[in-house]
């Protein structure tokens, strides 16, 4: 089929659905509302630099890395056993481990509610055993479990297949050439499942950022995140132009941090082991 | 040895922690008590509620035909697309699969806003009609790049032989090039499917005036604290995830099975 013209409705359609909302985006995000009608500025933008919003980014970042470390720490061990060579239900532990990310988002979230809150199965048990009970949800540490919790499956399954695919015989040559095991590791396994690890760290650390969803049902109403202030900004203040630029930055924050992530593998590729 | 049983004890309290929250939730849908904690009773009233809640149930409708309708158009469209894009010469192929991988990198809340501001600037009432075009946006790219394997795949002879012998063109795509990416369009349209139906964020900016769909509702009733309906919904959902994977191992298994005994004959 040498027709190109079937790609034409694809074409219109990223034309109207793609590139004019996203051009849309960054009308809004460079305008600002006056008496006067509609005036280019940058003052948007210069508003999201005051501290409190600056405060806000910083907090997304920083909970957004921590869940994403914590995700690294947590899942590396658990794809490097299941990567074990000599496991016998291999193909079950990495169905189970692939499961929850069939079951809607939302959910697996809010089935946190029942274990954290007050009157929830934690305190519940904590009391029959004599202890009082804990603060668990509507804080940091409830919006970072959301975010480790949701998110731990895209840090194993990149690094699993990473490190299934790679070659015995490279791990069985150190080991021949004197290296003890933390030193197979640090010098062999780890730099080859680096691909791994940084694919799993993109795919951890972008949702977690943007996210409104874990932050409001597990931080409760008063707890901000960027992607909380996005929200805010549409549907509750409708200032449509702060809302924008802020949507500019974000995208921003993550293309970047894409394109380090995506550079990075590149590198990797080919004779990246010396 | 010793490392092996830490290993395994690892591996048990991982599981532990990703499947715990799911189950106790789906415990909790039998507690006959709304506060929680105790267990005060094995019940199916929530099961009952949940069926009997008319908004809840209309949601289920529009999830499921927001997600058959959309995975259908997005496959049509992403599938002539990737047709397309395999013979358009190399630098307009480059723009096109940036622009294919734009909505897939961008973040879903920016892709929803973005949208959102679309139809309101040419006046389109957030509603049924709104949600389903958001949808088809963001399902489409997924359609493409599970097609364009395939369609890289292809033979062009193949094309060309049924040409010679008197097919008109339609009927050479019919009957050759229609067969061949078969397996790629069937899984692009069950991804977008699943992405459509698991979406929540681009759905909350893009619809309004009352449709609403399923994670739409689940959302609004989380917010307001725990709600046995959710448990139920939620057992039921986990229920049909499971029963569905289990029937496509198995119909897998039994497809290899069949390979191998042909192969074997």
């Amino acid at each position: 089929m040498k027709k190109t013209w079937a790609a034409y409705p694809y074409l219109f359609w990223i034309i109207i659905f793609t590139i004019i909302p996203l051009g849309l985006l960054i009308f809004f995000s460079i305008t600002v509302q006056t008496a006067s009608g509609i005036v280019f500025s940058l003052d948007n933008f210069r508003r999201f630099l005051e501290p409190v919003y600056l405060k806000v980014l910083m907090r997304s970042l920083s909970l957004a890395a921590l869940s994403t470390v914590l995700c690294l720490l947590l899942g590396y061990p658990a794809a490097q056993f299941l990567a074990a060579h000599d496991l016998k239900h291999r193909n079950t532990m990495v169905l189970l481990m692939v499961l929850p990310m069939w079951i809607n988002f939302l959910l697996r979230t809010y089935a946190w509610l029942p274990l954290l809150e007050r009157k929830g199965l934690i305190n519940y048990i904590l009391g029959r055993l004599g202890l009082p009970s804990l603060n668990l949800l509507y804080n940091d540490f409830a919006v970072m479990l959301g975010m480790v919790y949701n998110f731990l499956p895209f840090m194993v399954l990149p690094i699993y297949s990473v490190l299934s695919k790679i070659d015995r015989s490279l791990i069985e040559a150190a080991e021949d050439l004197g290296a003890d095991p933390a030193l197979v590791f640090r010098k062999v396994v780890f730099p080859l499942s680096l691909p791994g690890v940084f694919s799993g760290i993109t795919m951890v650390f972008m949702p977690a950022v943007t996210t409104f969803v874990i932050s409001r049902l597990l931080g409760g109403g008063q707890f901000t995140l960027i992607g909380n202030l996005i929200e805010q900004q549409f549907l509750t203040v409708g200032d449509w132009n702060f809302g924008s630029a802020i949507s500019m930055v974000m995208m921003a924050v993550i293309l970047i941090s894409m394109g380090f992530a995506s550079k990075y593998e590149t590198e990797q590729e080919g004779g990246g082991l010396w | 040895m010793v490392s092996r049983i830490l290993k395994r004890a690892y591996m048990f309290s991982l599981y532990l922690f990703l499947y715990a929250p799911i189950i106790v939730l789906a415990f909790y849908s039998f507690n006959n008590s709304r506060t929680r904690g105790a267990w005060t009773g094995f019940t199916f009233k929530w099961y009952l509620a949940l069926f009997q809640d008319r908004q809840i149930m209309t949601s289920l409708y529009y999830s499921l035909s927001i997600g058959v309708i959309a995975a259908f158009v997005a496959t049509i469209i992403g599938t002539l697309a990737a047709l397309g894009i395999n013979h358009l010469k190399p630098i307009p192929r480059t723009v096109i699969m940036n622009l294919t991988y734009l909505p897939v990198l961008n973040p879903d809340i920016v892709t929803g806003i973005s949208l959102m501001l679309l139809f309101i600037f040419v006046r389109l009432k957030l509603g049924f009609l709104t949600l389903l075009l958001s949808h088809i946006t963001f399902n489409i790219p997924y359609v493409i790049l599970s097609v364009l394997p395939r369609v890289k795949q292809l033979d062009q002879n193949m094309y060309e032989a049924a040409l010679d012998l008197g097919a008109t063109p339609g009927l050479a795509f019919w009957k050759v090039i229609l067969p061949e990416i078969m397996p790629g369009v069937v899984t692009g349209w069950l991804l977008a499917f699943t992405l459509s139906l698991d979406d929540f964020v681009i759905s909350f900016f893009n619809t309004g005036s009352g449709v609403s769909n399923l994670s739409i509702i689940i959302y609004s009733m989380a917010r307001r604290g725990i709600n046995p309906k959710i448990n139920a919904l939620s057992t039921l959902l986990l229920v049909s995830i499971l029963a569905l994977l289990v029937t496509v191992n198995l119909m897998m298994s039994r497809q290899r099975h069949l390979k191998i005994r042909e192969e074997s004959e």
